[in-house]
């Protein structure tokens, strides 16, 4: 317990001063924090609940799209922002574009929430590869139907209020790296209150063996609709902060990006290790720092060595590295291990 | 929003003529898929990039001259060949494992082939011209390419085809044995990974004479592949695995369900209506099964 205070106090005073330590890597770093809690909120499905879902970009997408529309409609006529040059007719004073951040981020995490209320009892009663698909097909039906509303832009995209003149040239990048990492600390704390409780063993049953846990007496639909709500909100969230970051929203190649956000949270979760704490945040941040390196030495090849990849995870590494560590050292894990029970099991392999 | 469909009946001719036509290309889009869900219990995500591959084959023998009715022919023999190397490449690692496996698989498939087109053939819309002209019906109220006629033509063909080969050949009898009980063919005597290979690459095939008939009749593009792998999911999960003539039912009414969205939403929400009706498709279905206390496995 001692050790892991120290863990934690380390990787806060870290995450703190990480900005001024490396301020060429603001950016980066912001996207990391918003990818890490992608990963670890999918894994709340895909790893502990067994519900592959690839529809939680739906909820970064909304959440995308609903903090911007806050942000700029508190103040202005959204209509006329989002026809061509819009943006440059209006600007927002510091205290507005603030103010409109704030709420826009409440209702970017409380509305895909309330959504995700309302269609899980409809999607979750799937099972296995219909669930896969099907949500599949829900983010790419929202990235197609968010590209045709003109009211937020349509085709055209979106863009988002530009950061107001204060604080020097440094202090965007602060601005969106601390709220990201808050968004991290917080899902973080939340996730792992959850996984602490009874909540997660329930999970864990829903996974293993749905029927037997109704039989059980679970009621396994209110489960795993508060799992997908818990989801949905740090999704919307970290929707909300990625799109101030990016500055710019397009429906399908920024917000509802199922060929992109949507894989790579899947990937990150199961390159990190399904079903752990810290699976996915040591999926994300390798993921990350591959990702980085490969954009920018092989431009133009990144689909090409991301498809790859995805097959290469997916069928040599389908346990993680988490899952590859706790093979190796199963002490650490707090796994009584019997010698003669290991040996006969690397004998039947 | 545009409601003359209602007021003009030969626009709903015209919708649903385009519809059928368009519907059996997706059936046989789909009964490729049927082949290998039941076979190998694999949904391929990468169906509609092979499918779109097909299309580039037949393109590109526009390009040199030859007339692209004849990758209709050539495209299905590439394609097989295609298939059986994915096969041993990729998918025979995934046959057993967990269906998400192989579906996050395929999707990788998908997402490289995809960019791998976008290199060799470039991001533009293409379309190969086969020069068939169009029949008017009805006074010119109803316009129909002929090439429509024939995509239909040939897929129908090469259904028929392929119904005979899996009733009356040795291999067809292999494969169907396979999807039965895998175990029990093996034991009298079924290599089943060369059925295997076989079903992928047949199904490869499939998706390569339907693209070279998309290519002729409508047009292509690297990033249209995953529309056609929902299209096809969709006719099979309404039909069922191994009933043929609901294939060829659902494919038709799924046509002529997007020639209608096409013109009552408008183009623009096209795709994503189909997207939609997959998501309703598949909670009525959720509905309908839970009342029997029946669940999806």
């Amino acid at each position: 317990m001692n050790k892991n205070i120290i863990l934690y106090a380390a990787i806060l005073i870290f995450g703190l001063a990480a900005p001024f330590i490396f301020p060429a890597f603001k950016v980066q770093l912001s996207i990391l924090c918003v990818l890490i809690v992608l990963a670890t909120t999918w894994n709340i499905q895909g790893g502990e609940m067994g519900y592959n879902t690839f529809g939680n970009i739906l909820f970064y997408g909304l959440g995308m799209y609903l903090c911007a529309s806050v942000q700029v409609g508190m103040f202005f006529p959204l209509a006329e922002w989002t026809e061509s040059g819009g943006e440059k007719t209006f600007v927002h004073t510091p205290a507005q574009f603030f103010q409109g951040m704030a709420a826009g981020l409440v209702v970017a995490a409380v509305v895909p929430t309330i959504v995700a209320g309302l269609i899980g009892y409809a999607i979750l009663g799937l099972r296995g590869h219909y669930f896969a698909i099907c949500t599949l097909g829900l983010g790419v039906a929202a990235g197609e139907i968010s590209g045709g509303i003109e009211i937020i832009g349509a085709g055209q995209g979106f863009t988002t209020p530009p950061f107001p003149n204060v604080g020097g040239l440094e202090a965007r990048g602060e601005f969106f790296y601390f709220l990201s990492f808050g968004a991290l600390v917080l899902t973080f704390i939340a996730v792992r209150a959850i996984y602490s409780t009874r909540f997660r063993l329930i999970l864990n049953a829903i996974r293993d063996n749905e029927d037997k846990a109704e039989a059980m007496g679970i009621e396994t639909m209110k489960y795993k609709i508060i799992g997908w709500m818990v989801s949905a909100f740090f999704c919307g969230l970290a929707g909300g902060i990625m799109g101030g970051l990016v500055g710019y929203i397009d429906s399908t190649d920024v917000a509802f990006d199922g060929r992109e956000m949507g894989v790579f949270m899947v990937l990150m979760a199961i390159l990190g290790g399904k079903g752990t704490l810290w699976g996915p945040v040591i999926g994300a941040t390798v993921f990350h720092i591959f990702k980085e390196g490969f954009w920018t030495f092989f431009l133009g090849w990144q689909y090409v060595a991301l498809g790859v990849l995805i097959v290469v995870i997916v069928i040599y590494f389908p346990e993680g590295i988490m899952g590859w560590l706790r093979e190796k050292y199963p002490e650490r894990f707090g796994e009584v291990v019997d010698e003669a029970d290991r040996k006969a099991q690397v004998e039947l392999k | 929003m545009d409601f003359m469909v209602f007021q003009y009946p030969m626009i709903t001719v015209q919708a649903c003529l385009d519809g059928i036509l368009l519907g059996i290309l997706f059936a046989l889009i789909a009964y490729g898929m049927a082949l290998q869900w039941g076979v190998m219990n694999i949904i391929n995500i990468a169906q509609g990039d092979l499918v779109i591959l097909g299309g580039y084959i037949a393109y590109f023998m526009y390009l040199y001259g030859i007339h692209p009715a004849w990758g209709v022919i050539v495209a299905p023999i590439i394609m097989y060949f295609v298939g059986v190397g994915l096969y041993k490449l990729v998918i025979n690692k995934v046959v057993d494992r967990d269906l998400f496996i192989s579906i996050l698989a395929t999707f990788g498939i998908s997402i490289l082939f995809m960019q791998l087109m976008n290199f060799a053939f470039g991001a533009d819309v293409v379309l190969a011209n086969s020069g068939y002209g169009t029949t008017f019906l009805f006074d010119s109220a109803v316009v129909l390419p002929n090439s429509k006629i024939f995509s239909a033509f040939i897929s129908i063909l090469f259904a028929i085809c392929l119904v005979i080969y899996m009733k009356k050949s040795k291999l067809g009898r292999a494969i169907r044995a396979t999807a039965q009980n895998a175990r029990a063919a093996k034991i009298l005597g079924v290599d089943t990974e060369k059925v295997y290979a076989a079903t992928f690459g047949l199904n490869a095939a499939l998706c390569g004479v339907a693209g070279a008939l998309i290519s002729i009749t409508f047009t292509i593009h690297p990033y249209m592949g995953l529309p056609y792998t929902i299209r096809s999911f969709m006719i099979v999960i309404v039909a069922g695995l191994g009933n043929l003539p609901g294939v060829a039912m659902s494919g038709m009414g799924l046509g002529v369900f997007e020639e209608f969205a096409d013109y009552i939403l408008g183009t623009e929400f096209r795709i994503g209506s189909v997207f939609l009706l997959l998501v309703l498709i598949l909670v009525y279905r959720r509905f309908k099964l839970s009342r029997k206390r029946e669940y999806l496995k």
